[in-house]
């Protein structure tokens, strides 16, 4: 009876010890709900939910502390007494000393309602501090990169990439001859505190061309009284280089806000497994810096930022004609292999960009506001040649490129419906230097455009919110070029395009193309939540794209690859309805996110081979820019979920598939299957220890047009005609990364972070598709690298 | 707001004004200082000559180059030869057998000739006594008809097996001209 009295006694204590709960909400200073911080009190953890919601149940009776913490905030504790179910809000406050992190949380900006963005933030950013911006893009699953040596490296979207992606810094679009294969976006990846991607031309507000994708560089957007800086050095050992970056910012809740970003880099040539890659060192001197003030209803500010890049082009992709190609593809090892050195040969390239920007914020109430907004970009392209002379040391292409932009946007909001609309001017001048010794690839042109746009949100409920919008764009291009009589006369220009001839000099036509262009682009699409944080994204856009000059003038040799490449002056506007969709969940411990599309593309503009023209060289092939009808269609996935307490897991794949529907043939350049695994550890109390293993799968793609041509090549004194193997595709690959990283902290404010790296664990000798460069030589080898960056 | 407006449309009108020059002249057309459009080879033995022409005005352009042969080899004759290299699209053409000449190290000249049509040797040296080739001897064989091949090559591997000789297996470097010309021997 004892035994049963006591046993009924312990299990009311069990039941009275146990039934308490704490719960409550977090926010930050702005009073918005913060997800995934970590609660602590008495042995029991767990993080809040979307909503900044935590419970922990089973507590019982007595003193505990609670305790709130995420990294870049100040930890929370309180002590409590629990005697009944207890409600516990806390308010996080920034830890100064970690801030750059903490910008990717603290507002949720949105530029589309109905899209997912995808969002790279400042601590992985600067992972990638000696390398480039299409590199770290990379990051995200559907992104892929489309390359030239180890310096040129352009974002490929879904597919998509040069002139199809549009890349936005601090909203305004980069304006840097991105039609080029050759030409990497001119951005210092140091300069930048936060990257979005959006995939598709949903961001209407930015223009209505953006088949691929957009990809947003955003500034700092702190405005709590601190002074921060950041120094940081990186070095590798593939290429003996590295890079250095400085950066001091400013920031207060009313007044003057500045910030400046200083980077230098500096590489040799890089290093296969087997040789050097002889000419590939790249260098690079940064410089950017803003100002702020922020008066009761404005905030003024200004930033200007300059690259500066010089990039070696490996010597041995260096070829004259068809029958040096068809030697570099079949020796499978490169022409010029010369010892290490620092030293840029020609040929090289070199591109300055400036980037001004004059900005006025206005709140006309709390629920509106007006942005006006000036930019100047200034962009100098040099590229640099073998010569014949090698005292000639003139640049082969010299192009000034000069871009105005002037937009208003105005925001507004009453109750459920959200509004946004604005006006963009554009004013563009391209100068192609005539006394080079070399035509130019491009010719003097002028480029005029303004667009009106219209985007509107309706909040039918908390968890489902509508979007509708528009553009119009009116444009003109008007061009100053020079024609050869043979090449006007061989593309058939005299009847409908007499009337562009200026004037005749000697075999050639001064011509005046001059075409304008209408285009519509709209948006159509909404974002529904559901219980269990999943979130159903979906949308449907129309984007046209005004045909770019090398679509429309280009007209030469191309050095790099051995052909002739043709522009069409009878190009029109390229079209995209897309439809995409993206399904998200992240619970506490595991989240996905699901991201198929379908693109169906009109009158898409590629490069097709079309014959062979004979020249003193040797006989090329040609290739002329035609239109066809294409369908884009694949599927983005992303996974991650944490294995134990403190080991994570996390894959990203990514598959598109490209195909002409007019010639029933796959598009060319479209990325193979790719597979990343990875790993993570983090032990928070051995220095914030933090170790990454990573897996890159990228499989054989065995979809591409085959563009094999046959040509007459010198073999043992005759002219044999072979098949010269352009098509295939490289074999796949799969590499191992490693990254690990301690944090000391060296004073209250002050820490230290020190990372060390090793990308291409095994040393691997691969080539990629998706390098330019694959018929000469195999991709970079192992690299290691460390950083020491110092925060305070 | 007003003033904003005022100031704003200021700004347009003088961006509009900026950007718009209007230029009808046309801007200068660019010297192609690194094309070749002709190459000529001349053989002699005394008093009988043969030229090997082949020249494209048009450069990159969609014309073909025109192959020109004059006069008639002789089987069993050793000729001596020279190649020149020109641009005529220039006004007075520039001589760029000269500019091989200046920089005869990173440059030479490769003959290839059907099997059975005789041999080429090269007769010049550069300054580190490798051969060039704008100088060479021609023996020819008996009655036949083939090519010849003829390739200028940039920045070669002279020291790589075999290129010394004449032969371009080996050589690398980048192919600035390379002209077929119909080869018959009388």
């Amino acid at each position: 009876m004892r035994f049963i009295f006591s046993f009924l006694f312990g299990l009311v204590t069990l039941f009275a010890y146990s039934q308490f709960q704490v719960s409550g909400k977090v926010v930050n200073t702005f009073n918005e709900p913060m997800e995934n911080i970590h609660v602590h009190t008495h042995g029991k953890t767990t993080s809040t939910d979307v909503n900044g919601n935590y419970t922990i149940y089973n507590l019982k009776e007595g003193n505990h502390v609670i305790e709130f913490s995420f990294s870049g905030y100040l930890p929370y504790k309180q002590k409590y007494f629990l005697k009944s179910n207890l409600i516990i809000n806390a308010v996080m406050i920034i830890n100064e000393t970690q801030i750059e992190e903490v910008a990717i949380q603290s507002k949720n900006s949105n530029v589309t309602k109905s899209q997912k963005e995808n969002v790279i933030s400042k601590s992985t950013i600067e992972r990638y501090g000696s390398q480039n911006l299409g590199d770290v893009l990379k990051e995200i699953a559907g992104v892929s990169a489309l390359k030239t040596g180890n310096s040129i490296v352009k974002p490929i979207i879904n597919g998509l990439h040069s002139n199809r992606v549009v890349t936005l810094n601090q909203g305004i679009r980069i304006e840097d001859q991105q039609w080029g294969i050759e030409h990497a976006p001119n951005i210092d990846i140091n300069s930048i505190q936060k990257i979005k991607v959006i995939k598709g031309a949903s961001a209407l507000q930015y223009g209505g061309d953006a088949i691929g994708g957009v990809v947003l560089l955003e500034p700092n957007l702190i405005r709590v009284d601190t002074l921060i800086g950041k120094t940081m050095l990186s070095l590798n050992s593939n290429g003996r280089g590295g890079s250095a970056a400085t950066s001091l910012f400013r920031a207060k809740e009313k007044g003057l806000n500045w910030n400046f970003n200083a980077s230098l880099k500096y590489f040799g040539d890089r290093e296969t497994r087997n040789y050097v890659l002889s000419n590939s060192g790249n260098r690079e001197q940064n410089f950017s810096g803003g100002l702020s003030y922020q008066l009761a209803k404005h905030n003024l500010s200004t930033y200007y930022s300059l690259y500066n890049s010089q990039v070696g082009i490996l010597k041995a992709s260096h070829i004259g004609n068809t029958n040096d190609l068809y030697n570099a593809i079949v020796n499978f090892q490169p022409a010029v292999i010369e010892d290490f050195t620092y030293n840029l040969a020609h040929p090289k390239q070199e591109a300055t960009h400036h980037f001004l920007k004059v900005q006025d914020h206005i709140s006309l109430t709390d629920f509106s506001s007006l942005e006006v907004v000036y930019s100047f970009q200034w962009n100098n392209r040099k590229e640099f040649d073998v010569r014949r002379n090698s005292q000639n040391t003139n640049a082969a292409l010299d192009l000034d490129l000069k871009t105005h932009i002037f937009k208003v946007d105005f925001q507004t909001q009453k109750g459920k419906f959200e509004l946004k609309n604005g006006v963009n001017l554009f004013l563009q001048n391209n100068e192609a230097n005539p006394f080079t010794g070399v035509r130019p690839l491009i010719p003097t042109f002028s480029k005029n455009e303004i667009g009106f746009y219209g985007v509107s949100n309706y909040n039918f409920n908390e968890s489902l919110v509508f979007e509708l919008g528009g553009r119009l764009d009116f444009s003109t291009i008007e061009a100053s070029k020079y024609y050869l009589k043979s090449r006007w006369n061989e593309r058939n220009y005299n009847e409908a395009f007499s009337a562009f001839i200026q004037s005749e000099v000697g075999n050639q036509y001064f011509t005046k193309p001059k075409f304008n262009y209408v285009n519509f682009s709209g948006n159509i699409g909404f974002k529904k939540t559901f219980h269990h944080d999943y979130v159903w994204y979906f949308n449907v856009n129309l984007a046209s794209r005004n045909p770019n000059v090398s679509e429309l003038f280009s007209d030469g040799l191309h050095h790099s690859n051995g052909q002739i490449e043709l522009g069409d002056l009878r190009i029109q506007q390229e079209k995209s309805f897309k439809i995409a969709s993206t399904v998200t969940k992240s619970w506490q411990q595991t989240g996905f996110e699901i991201h198929p599309y379908l693109n169906f593309i009109n009158d898409f503009i590629f490069l097709k081979p079309i014959g062979f023209e004979t020249t003193i060289r040797g006989a090329f092939p040609v290739w002329s820019f035609q239109q066809t009808n294409a369908v884009l269609s694949g599927i983005d996935i992303a996974f991650n979920a944490v294995v134990f307490k403190k080991g994570s897991y996390n894959l990203g794949t990514a598959y598109v598939n490209g195909w002409d529907t007019s010639n029933q043939k796959h598009l060319i350049d479209v990325p193979p299957l790719k597979i990343m695994n990875g790993f993570k550890w983090h032990e928070k109390n051995w220095y914030n220890f933090k170790a990454e293993v990573k897996n890159e799968w990228v499989f054989t793609q065995n979809q591409f047009p085959n563009y094999n041509f046959s040509a007459n090549i010198i073999q043992n004194n005759q002219l044999v005609a072979v098949e010269i193997p352009i098509s295939e595709a490289p074999k796949g690959y799969n590499l191992w990364h490693f990254y690990s990283e301690l944090q000391f902290e060296t004073s209250k404010k002050t820490n230290l972070v020190i990372a060390f790296s090793i990308d291409n664990l095994t040393n691997e000798a691969y080539r990629d598709y998706l390098n330019r460069q694959r018929f000469f030589v195999d991709e970079m080898g192992r690299n290691f690298q460390l950083q020491i960056k110092f925060n305070y | 707001m007003k003033n904003l407006k005022n100031i704003s449309l200021a700004l347009l009108g003088l961006l509009v004004i900026s950007c718009n020059d209007d230029d009808t002249v046309a801007p200068p057309v660019t010297n192609e200082e690194e094309l070749i459009t002709t190459v000529k080879v001349t053989l002699t033995n005394g008093s009988n000559s043969v030229v090997l022409q082949s020249k494209d005005l048009d450069g990159d352009g969609p014309n073909a180059p025109v192959v020109t042969v004059v006069g008639n080899l002789l089987a069993n004759t050793t000729y001596t030869g020279s190649v020149e290299f020109l641009n005529e699209s220039v006004n007075p053409a520039d001589n760029i057998t000269a500019e091989i000449l200046a920089e005869d190290e990173d440059h030479q000249i490769f003959y290839q000739l059907t099997s059975g049509l005789g041999t080429i040797s090269y007769t010049d040296v550069d300054s580190n006594s490798q051969p060039v080739g704008l100088a060479i001897t021609y023996q020819t064989n008996a009655v036949g008809s083939g090519n010849l091949v003829v390739t200028l090559r940039h920045l070669p591997n002279k020291s790589a097996n075999g290129v010394a000789s004449g032969n371009i297996a080996n050589a690398g470097g980048s192919t600035d001209a390379e002209v077929t010309f119909p080869v018959t021997i009388q």
